[in-house]
């Protein structure tokens, strides 16, 4: 058997118990690991601190998902935008909020063990669907997207594109005024 | 080849993972992060789907971008409305703001 640079033959020994492993399989799980045990990690860990760390593990999982998708743009505006932007947010939010984290106040609820049934249950039924669905979809070759974002967010979707944009002043301006100290009626 | 059953199912698990944490956590910033783990499971359904079935088209990733977008906004939002409520009554718990149950 000729050597395969895109398959590695695991368990060549017996025909019947044959099963290749491309290497976009292999980097595909490896991936897919990662970001679910950082996401484990982000719901579990006793510090908020530490599993933020974990978050940002998590979004660079999944911008590695993005690529082995062919996404190259939504993988480079997934580390701008959640690790650059978001996670710092977080950040920002538990640094002014810090007394708690020092106080070594339990981070979960007593309700974990109802709340684990449900999301298994949620899990099985997900999963159950992904595995019954007959999808029969193949995927064709790919190639860059930003072009085609760019020219399909200036016509076909102009006006959601301008719609998010008010949505995001909107957002600003709200956090803004929400988070502004009041000074007016609290004479202390 | 990559299944395309591959991405559903890690999205349904990073999914499952999100609405865990969301339940069970007791500080409001750890249920803003299970909401960004929730909104990431989307959108590799989105950008999956968008692959499988018409990889020239890119309706799915128009869609991620805007969910990404939502995402920035509603984590700004929140964690205004959070710092306020700490500043207000010295914390974030969730189980212990009830102010407005009554």
């Amino acid at each position: 058997m000729p050597f395969d640079l895109h398959s590695i033959n695991l368990f060549d020994m017996g025909k019947q118990f044959v099963f290749t492993l491309t290497l976009q399989k292999i980097s595909f799980l490896a991936v897919a690991f990662m970001t679910f045990a950082s996401a484990v990690a982000v719901v579990t860990m006793k510090n908020i601190f530490h599993s933020l760390l974990f978050l940002v593990l998590t979004f660079l999982g999944v911008a590695g998902i993005y690529l082995l998708l062919s996404a190259d743009f939504l993988a480079a505006v997934q580390v701008l935008v959640y690790i650059g932007a978001i996670t710092v947010l977080i950040m920002f939010a538990l640094m002014l909020t810090s007394k708690l984290m020092a106080k070594r106040v339990s981070q979960t609820m007593e309700q974990w063990i109802v709340a684990l049934p449900v999301t298994l249950g949620i899990l099985v039924v997900l999963i159950r669907l992904v595995v019954l669905n007959p999808w029969g979809m193949k995927a064709a070759p790919a190639g860059p997207t930003t072009g085609i974002i760019g020219t399909s967010l200036m016509t076909k979707y102009l006006l959601p594109f301008e719609l998010a944009s008010i949505v995001l002043l909107v957002a600003v301006v709200g956090a803004i005024l929400l988070a502004k100290e009041d000074k007016s009626d609290d004479p202390s | 080849m990559i299944p395309l059953e591959w991405y559903l199912a890690l999205a349904a698990v990073l999914f499952c993972t999100g609405i865990f944490g969301v339940l069970t956590r007791r500080n409001a910033i750890g249920i803003l992060m299970g909401i960004e783990l929730m909104l990431n499971a989307a959108n590799i359904n989105l950008v999956a789907f968008a692959r499988y079935m018409h990889p020239t088209i890119l309706t799915g990733h128009i869609f991620a971008i805007f969910v990404i977008t939502i995402a920035a906004a509603e984590a700004a939002v929140g964690l205004a409305i959070i710092i306020s409520i700490y500043r207000n009554i010295e914390l974030i718990n969730v189980d212990k703001i009830n102010v407005m149950k009554w």
